[in-house]
């Protein structure tokens, strides 16, 4: 079985730091991690394998520095990585980074599957997993809590809110992954060792036939207008007591009064 | 920041790896093992063996990574991480404490037969140095090993032992002759399933409670004569030479504790108003908190520049022993001034400050208190 899992750095929110005065991120020293969704497609791939065989391929798209992550997918059991960096990704809405996406798994020959975090941390639309499938003419199997494959069809447990639903489709598809869905492996020593050797080849735009206008900023057709911190406006507290039936009826009360019920 | 000045991409793979261990399988647990007294090391270790953390330095042959001090100073930071100080210092008894002597001077049969299983978490080892009588003063250790054909006979008792109420084997440091001087010690692997051998009891802690502590009864036990770890009554030197492993460890467990702890606080006085503004306002704890900042980056550095000398194959004793010495002040001072600020609610034992506080405590004392640290400066500035 031939897996291909697409995974994206992310600055680890963990550990943001904002400037107390002018309110913005500091960016400077902030460390970057695998999109936490993304290890869990990582996990899925590697469970696959583990079952039916095959070869796992990681790509990423982003700067230079995505290397580490996917040295980092390489540390945990991953076959192979590739690295799609040229500054005509930069500045990739959904739309641009799934055309490109889908142009490198074009040029891995394709696979049986495409795994996804169900979604980016920094970003969180959930979007370039249906929009990949949709590029690669795949079916989109999405938030995947459980992944089985028998002969040349998967089924997917899938999460909507509180219904479970389970899906079937035949291969190849892209399925994005939920966080819930497994619990990513710790890299053991001797795959980071070998990790550290491996060839991570870089794929620019000309590498994979992408046109530029379809790509990066250029090829997105969102337009990011502006980015800001909503303004924190300080209420005043209301503190009810009483039985739990009173301090209901007293709550639902103050909402009927200010108008919000 | 600056590190990637030093640690390059194989060494933050190691880092990646075990951040990730300690947050999945460790950091959940802490509480659990703080409450009980004690971690399932035999347990823990395994998971740790499978993963390679155990050897990161030790030759492959023994199942090690074959890495240099860079990937282990990234193994010690990654383990600061920790929620305690009991489960870091269980960790480096096993990879920095008890076996280097065996790496450095043990025979094939002993790098086979226990350094193997101990980098696989296979085995759970502890050192066994300090008695009743004798803690920095290692030189007046009475617990004696009388060689009898090819068996040694192990007399005495053995106190304050990380690790000793799972320990499969202990790397023992006994008498071996009646002569004064320091060639008159040998180290030793002993089996704790050997006959004689017996736990007195399990010491209850200030601090460090996650890790089991305990004092040691050896009543006629026979250790073969091939257990003898290097020359027979070389085994102070040798010691003297394991502890600075040991030592090291402080470093990194420290700056990178004290960071953590310092940032923790500086969280929480950002949240707490005092007379209508957060306490973090006050100019005289800003000016504290940025000091020990400065002092935590100075430690490391001067830890950084222990691994370049080791790197190099200097003997960094001295600079180690200022380490370790520094380490302890530096800990000491952080997490009483923290604990200061967080003000009655440091002092409720639910808060990991209070934790900090105690477990810190014991830097000034074990593998060498800070006063032994000075006298071995002295001497090696010639005073």
């Amino acid at each position: 079985m031939n897996i291909i899992v697409c995974i994206k750095q992310v600055p680890n929110v963990k550990e943001v730091k904002w400037d107390p005065d002018t309110g913005n991120l500091i960016r400077t020293g902030l460390p970057s991690i695998i999109n936490v969704n993304d290890k869990n497609a990582l996990e899925a791939a590697l469970v696959l394998k583990e079952k039916h065989g095959g070869k796992v391929t990681v790509i990423s798209m982003g700067p230079p520095q995505v290397e580490e992550s996917l040295r980092e997918a390489l540390g945990m059991g991953v076959d192979e990585a590739v690295q799609l960096s040229d500054k005509a990704f930069a500045g990739a809405d959904c739309w641009a980074t799934s055309h490109t996406l889908a142009l490198a798994v074009k040029k891995l020959s394709g696979a049986d599957l495409v795994l996804l975090g169900v979604e980016a941390m920094d970003g969180n639309t959930a979007q370039v997993g249906p929009e990949l499938a949709e590029a690669l003419g795949l079916p989109i199997l999405s938030y995947a809590l459980s992944i089985d494959v028998d002969g040349k069809a998967v089924k997917v447990t899938q999460k909507l809110g509180d219904v479970v639903r389970v899906l079937e489709a035949d291969l190849p598809a892209v399925i994005t992954v939920e966080k819930e869905a497994n619990e990513p492996r710790v890299a053991p020593m001797d795959c980071v060792l070998e990790a550290c050797e491996k060839d991570v080849p870089v794929w620019k735009a000309e590498t994979i036939g992408a046109d530029e206008e379809n790509c990066g900023l250029k090829g997105s057709p969102t337009r990011l207008r502006k980015i800001f911190s909503p303004k924190v406006t300080r209420g005043q507290v209301e503190l009810f007591s009483g039985s739990l039936d009173e301090v209901a009826e007293k709550f639902v009360a103050k909402l009927k009064e200010l108008y919000y019920l | 920041m600056g590190s990637e000045m030093y640690f390059g991409k194989e060494h933050e793979m190691v880092r990646r790896a075990v951040r990730d261990f300690v947050d999945k399988v460790i950091n959940p647990r802490v509480d659990e093992w703080e409450e009980a007294e004690i971690a399932p090391l035999h347990e823990l270790f395994k998971k740790m063996g499978d993963l390679g953390f155990l050897g990161i330095r030790y030759d492959p042959k023994y199942g090690g990574g074959g890495m240099d001090y860079w990937a282990e100073t990234a193994f010690l930071e990654e383990l600061a991480r920790i929620h305690c100080g009991g489960i870091p210092m269980a960790i480096a008894v096993q990879t920095n404490m008890a076996t280097p002597a065996i790496d450095e001077f043990g025979s094939e049969f002993l790098k086979e037969k226990y350094l193997a299983p101990a980098i696989a978490g296979d085995l759970v080892a502890a050192i066994a140095v300090t008695e009743p009588g004798a803690g920095s003063d290692v030189a007046a250790l009475t617990t004696f090993a009388q060689k009898d054909g090819d068996h040694y006979v192990i007399n005495g008792s053995k106190t304050y032992i990380t690790n000793g109420t799972q320990a499969d084997f202990l790397t023992l440091l006994a008498r071996t002759s009646e002569n004064p001087g320091y060639h008159s010690f040998s180290l030793f692997v002993v089996e704790t399933k050997t006959p004689g051998f017996s736990v007195s009891r399990k010491l209850k802690k200030m601090g460090m409670r996650s890790s089991d502590t305990a004092e040691l009864f050896f009543d006629n036990v026979r250790v073969p004569a091939e257990n003898l770890i290097g020359a027979e009554n070389e085994g102070f030197i040798q010691q003297m030479m394991q502890f600075q492993h040991e030592r090291f460890t402080v470093l990194p467990f420290s700056y990178v504790a004290a960071k953590r702890i310092i940032e923790e606080t500086i969280e929480h006085l950002k949240k707490r108003i005092v007379f209508g503004k957060p306490l973090i306002t006050k100019q005289v704890l800003r000016h504290r908190l940025a000091e020990w900042l400065s002092d935590a980056e100075a430690l490391k550095q001067l830890a950084y520049h222990i691994v370049r000398m080791k790197t190099a194959r200097q003997d960094a004793s001295k600079e180690i022993s200022m380490g370790k010495l520094l380490a302890a002040q530096l800990m000491n001072k952080v997490t009483d001034g923290c604990l200061q600020m967080y003000g009655g609610l440091g002092f409720m034992e639910e808060m990991p400050i209070s934790r900090a506080y105690r477990d810190s405590r014991l830097i000034a004392i074990g593998g060498g208190a800070s006063e032994i640290m000075c006298e071995i400066i002295a001497r090696l500035e010639g005073f």
